[in-house]
């Protein structure tokens, strides 16, 4: 199998995750005043599931251009420390136009996916790239149409099952790596830990949830970058 | 909402939420040789996605009790190794299953 084939096999289940949680977004958008176009060509400029979310309340009410900028920034973060740690594992295919194309859609799901093969395969190219990121933006994008267009049709049942989709995927990613390699298993659990620390810790809970996983994930992660560095 | 307005927020948000993807993912080239540097961008995939997930996943379904069902079973066959897609559809299965009996 060649390796864009490869790319696209890996990014289907990323497809059907976020037409699922797309289709949310699109009902969300819709019944927040928007058009089933504005809700479409957000998803495909933006393809951030957090970011989008906030930003549409701002939007709605009115909210200025500034307060946007800083919301996105703050939830958005999290991409940079990822492009940063997928740079590392990019083959020389990977030029500078292919970065500014591929880097449009470095979304938590792709880039775990992407570390993921870069972990195993030593290094990642474009080719893979452009297979694994294609159809989540189509996903993404036709989710949202489809979810402003027609949200009311599937059954409420359907739909409130969809929602955990996205998480099943990132614990099918988590999980194997953490079986065999106890330090990330202890990255995990001390970011999780942390995490809970936040979503119930009257208080803590206040804090927007961009910042929070910024600080659970670059917390552990230095914990254990200094006590138990990776070999080699 | 107007158009002419909506614009206006669009490229704001598209601009900031590209600019923080691609200029890290243009200007790393060299291989990052300090261990810990190394070693933190190693562990930061695992450590963001679990925090994106717990306690998240709980509360991604109406109610409770579907959303424990659909994470069990995701840890379940995530520990066998099943590819992302079986996890993400059987976990969706069990909460769906699941939500219809409580």
């Amino acid at each position: 199998m060649n390796d864009m084939k490869k790319g696209l096999r890996d990014g289907i289940p990323i497809c059907l995750g976020y037409f699922s949680v797309a289709f949310a977004f699109g009902i969300f958008c819709v019944n927040s005043g928007l058009t089933p176009l504005q809700a479409t060509l957000i998803s495909l400029t933006n393809v951030t599931s957090a970011g989008q979310l906030a930003a549409v309340p701002i939007m709605t009410h009115a909210g200025s251009l500034i307060e946007l900028a800083l919301a996105q920034l703050v939830i958005n973060m999290r991409y940079a420390l990822m492009s940063i740690s997928i740079s590392q594992k990019l083959d020389s295919t990977m030029t500078t136009p292919h970065r500014l194309i591929i880097s449009f859609v470095n979304t938590d799901e792709v880039f775990a996916v992407a570390s993921g093969r870069g972990s195993e395969e030593g290094s990642v190219g474009r080719r893979y790239m452009y297979g694994l990121i294609i159809t989540p933006v189509i996903g993404w994008t036709m989710g949202t149409l489809v979810g402003a267009v027609a949200g009311n049709i599937l059954p409420a049942a359907m739909s409130d099952a969809l929602g955990i989709a996205i998480y099943g995927m990132f614990i099918a990613i988590i999980i194997p790596v953490a079986k065999k390699n106890l330090v990330v298993m202890k990255v995990i659990l001390t970011a999780v830990l942390l995490s809970c620390l936040f979503a119930f810790v009257p208080g803590l809970n206040k804090v927007s949830s961009g910042f929070v996983i910024i600080i659970c994930a670059v917390v552990s992660a230095s914990i254990f970058a200094a006590i138990a560095p990776v070999e080699n | 909402m107007p158009y002419g307005e909506f614009f206006k927020y669009l490229a704001v948000m598209a601009l900031v939420t590209y600019l923080i993807r691609m200029i890290p993912y243009v200007a790393f080239r060299r291989k990052i040789t300090n261990k810990f540097i190394s070693s933190f961008l190693y562990y930061i995939p695992y450590a963001v996605l679990g925090a994106m997930t717990f306690p998240a996943i709980f509360f991604s379904t109406a109610s409770l009790i579907p959303a424990v069902c659909g994470c069990i079973v995701a840890l379940i066959l995530a520990w066998f190794e099943k590819g992302l897609l079986t996890v993400a559809v059987c976990a969706s299965a069990a909460a769906f299953v699941f939500g219809l009996i409580f």
